[in-house]
């Protein structure tokens, strides 16, 4: 209140406009709460960095990300060698690489760049598909409500009960079998040719689609229902609007801050679910640099060169930090209250 | 509450038949079949051995088979054979009648041992690990969340709540190498890979002996798996302590005097650790089935290891089981928390 009128007090001061309360819209007072917080605005160019690099990962990278110098296997700069000296002994030094060489000779900076691709297009689809199917469906099931609501919530329950990891392992191995060898010509075939395109990402989008859409539909569900009673809709309804405008013109905008953030704050869950479908060598297909696999190649030499290991870490923590950190004041930004009273 | 409890459990098998049923028919529509080699076995051999697993009937058929191995106990006045179809995962006589009930079938894969074996073998390990991850949970997760709470908007507050978003950024696969890096390959204090305890366990699932032996192993898996699970703990229990602080109870219980200690301990703290409380039976859940990636991280010999490799193998049983008996903790975990809810606040009900 009083940072409002200091905000007035100045714009009449500047401007010699008359001083008049104008009403604030949900989304510019959020916006103006999201640019207070600190740790939210440093989350927020983290990622448009991380974008960055995952656009321009071809101009940025100093080399592909497939191409093998087999004289090169395990090479380390200088530098890695001052900060891990226990590779001295047996370490290979060549100046080429910035974070060293992998185990068939590729470089490691490049890969780790171009890794940021496969999380990064994960974080932005994946609450793209659950939000599609998610949202379609509890708007359908909360709407309607009565009978079709029954039976829409109990699908849920049971897919609720699959344990998903499980489930996402199940569903991985089937597409993978199932579109090995398709016949030229079938549907089946299109998609495998769309999945090798993409470096296998495709069908890891479907999994998280299939697995992650069940929350969004419970949350959105439980906001229609919440918001389809008050009197603006009724109101809605008395002056003959339809169900489709009363839908989207009056329910939809009044429930999409709490699943923008339900769905800001599962952006990491989507990315460590590809990186670990990577590490089990389930995800992405080699040579497609994703972070998981680097992870989980560098994993086996953890003892002699670490930076294998810890440098696709620390790019994907960095991500999953700064999903966080944006979720986090999103969440705060938008309602207040779950902060606490201050 | 008694009826609210049966149409529960009536629903509980609802869901599992349907869990069943999806997992059954998404296995078989997966190309390829169990006894497919690099090497192709004779095909009077595949005949042969698809015939002893009955694999050479309609799918319903093996379906309904299934679940009458698993869910319908049998009697007999005759000890039960050591054979595989003989085998059950509960086996025990009351008065003259032999009772054996869950029968997960065989292995495929591992022709010496049926799924029951791999359960009774495995899943142990499994358990002991999502039980020391909630614990590393619950001992990090509570204090960190009622000291943020209580000193709301200080600079505990803010190191609390940053070690809970550094807690959920943080999953298993990165904490697992660069703790098997610090610890194992650095200072060399703990194994990187393996785990301390063997069958026999005490009750079925606790290890016998808990020296060092066993917590060398066990020390590392719980941190990395239960770290994010302390993050949830610490922002729920600062959520809901805020929320009870200003409730009109508290007020009261300060009103007449009590020292801030006992208004703290004995009227906010038990009252805001009903959500806390309900949230630990999903999350034991959820770690059990989460030791999946911390086991491949740690080269834990748990279900985890065979689950993946059941799948690359077709090995159905395995397959069905796992998933059955994760699907199962989970449902039974959330029936709990619902009962649970009932219990600990009394303005619940449910009829």
């Amino acid at each position: 209140m009083t940072a409002q009128l200091k905000l007035d007090a100045k714009a009449s001061a500047a401007g010699g406009q008359p001083l008049t309360q104008k009403g604030e819209s949900l989304w510019k007072d959020a916006l103006r709460r999201l640019i207070r917080n600190r740790a939210a605005v440093i989350g927020g160019i983290m990622i448009l960095i991380l974008y960055f690099f995952a656009i321009f990962a071809g101009v940025l990278a100093p080399y592909s990300y497939e191409k093998q110098t087999l004289t090169d296997q395990n090479k380390v700069p200088q530098w890695l060698i001052n900060v891990f000296p226990t590779m001295k002994p047996y370490a290979q030094v060549s100046e080429n690489y910035l974070m060293g060489a992998d185990y068939v000779g590729r470089d490691l900076f490049s890969r780790i760049v171009y890794g940021a691709r496969v999380s990064l297009t994960v974080a932005l689809i994946g609450p793209f598909i659950s939000l599609l199917i998610g949202v379609t469906y509890g708007s359908i099931s909360g709407f309607f409500g009565g009978r079709v609501d029954n039976i829409m919530m109990r699908l849920v329950d049971v897919l609720y009960a699959f344990p998903s990891l499980l489930f996402i392992i199940l569903l991985m191995a089937f597409f993978r079998s199932t579109f090995s060898k398709p016949d030229p010509g079938t549907f089946s075939y299109a998609l495998s040719q769309a999945d090798a395109r993409l470096g296998g990402m495709l069908f890891i989008f479907i999994g998280i689609g299939l697995t992650a859409w069940e929350t969004m539909a419970r949350l959105t569900r439980g906001q229609v229902l919440s918001v389809r009673e008050k009197e603006f809709i009724e109101a809605a309804r008395t002056i003959g609007a339809t169900n489709w405008r009363i839908m989207f013109r009056h329910i939809l905008p009044n429930i999409v801050g709490p699943l923008v953030v339900a769905e800001t704050l599962a952006i990491p869950g989507y990315i460590s679910t590809e990186a670990f479908l990577s590490f089990i060598g389930l995800g992405v297909n080699p040579p497609t640099p994703s972070w998981g696999a680097m992870i989980s190649d560098g994993a086996q030499v953890v003892r002699t060169y670490p930076n294998q290991t810890l440098f696709p870490a620390l790019a994907l923590a960095i991500t999953m930090f700064a999903f966080n950190f944006l979720g986090d004041g999103l969440r705060d930004a938008l309602d207040p209250r779950l902060r606490g009273t201050q | 509450m008694g009826r609210y409890v049966a149409r529960r459990l009536i629903y509980l098998f609802v869901v599992l038949f349907a869990v069943s049923a999806i997992t059954f028919g998404l296995m078989h529509a997966v190309p390829g079949g169990p006894f497919d080699k690099e090497k192709a076995l004779p095909a009077e051999i595949i005949r042969n051995l698809e015939k002893r697993y009955h694999l050479d009937e309609p799918l319903l058929n093996q379906y309904l088979r299934y679940v009458k191995e698993v869910f319908v106990p049998e009697f007999s006045t005759t000890k039960f054979s050591s054979n595989f179809e003989d085998d059950a995962l509960f086996k025990f006589k009351i008065g003259g009648v032999y009772v054996k009930w869950m029968n997960f079938g065989p292995s495929y894969a591992s022709r010496s041992r049926t799924v029951n074996d791999i359960f009774r073998q495995q899943l142990p390990i499994s358990i002991q690990l999502g039980l020391m991850a909630l614990l590393v949970a619950i001992i990090i997760g509570m204090p960190l969340g009622i000291i943020a709470a209580l000193k709301q908007n200080t600079i505990f507050d803010y190191i609390s709540m940053s070690v809970a978003i550094f807690g959920v950024s943080v999953p298993v696969i990165i904490l697992g190498p660069v703790l098997i890096w610090i610890f194992a390959v650095t200072l060399k204090w703990l194994p990187a890979t393996g785990w301390g305890s063997k069958p026999p366990y005490l009750l079925g699932f606790l290890p016998t002996s808990m020296g060092w032996n066993f917590f060398k192993y066990a020390i590392m898996p719980p941190v990395a798996l239960g770290l994010a699970s302390s993050a949830i703990i610490a922002r729920l229990t600062r959520a809901s302590l805020l929320q009870v602080v200003r409730e009109d109870y508290v007020r009261t219980a300060r009103a007449k005097g009590l020292q801030e200690r006992l208004v703290i301990t004995r009227h906010a703290l038990k009252n805001s650790l009903i959500p806390v409380v309900t949230i630990l039976g999903p999350m034991f859940a959820a770690l059990v089935t989460g030791t999946f990636v911390t086991e491949t991280v740690f080269g834990i010999p748990g279900m985890g290891k065979y689950f993946v490799i059941s799948i690359t193998n077709r090995d159905y049983p395995v397959i069905m089981g796992t998933i059955l008996l994760y699907a199962v903790f989970l449902v039974i975990a959330n029936l709990i928390v619902d009962i649970l809810y009932a219990y600990l606040d009394p303005r619940i009900r449910y009829d």
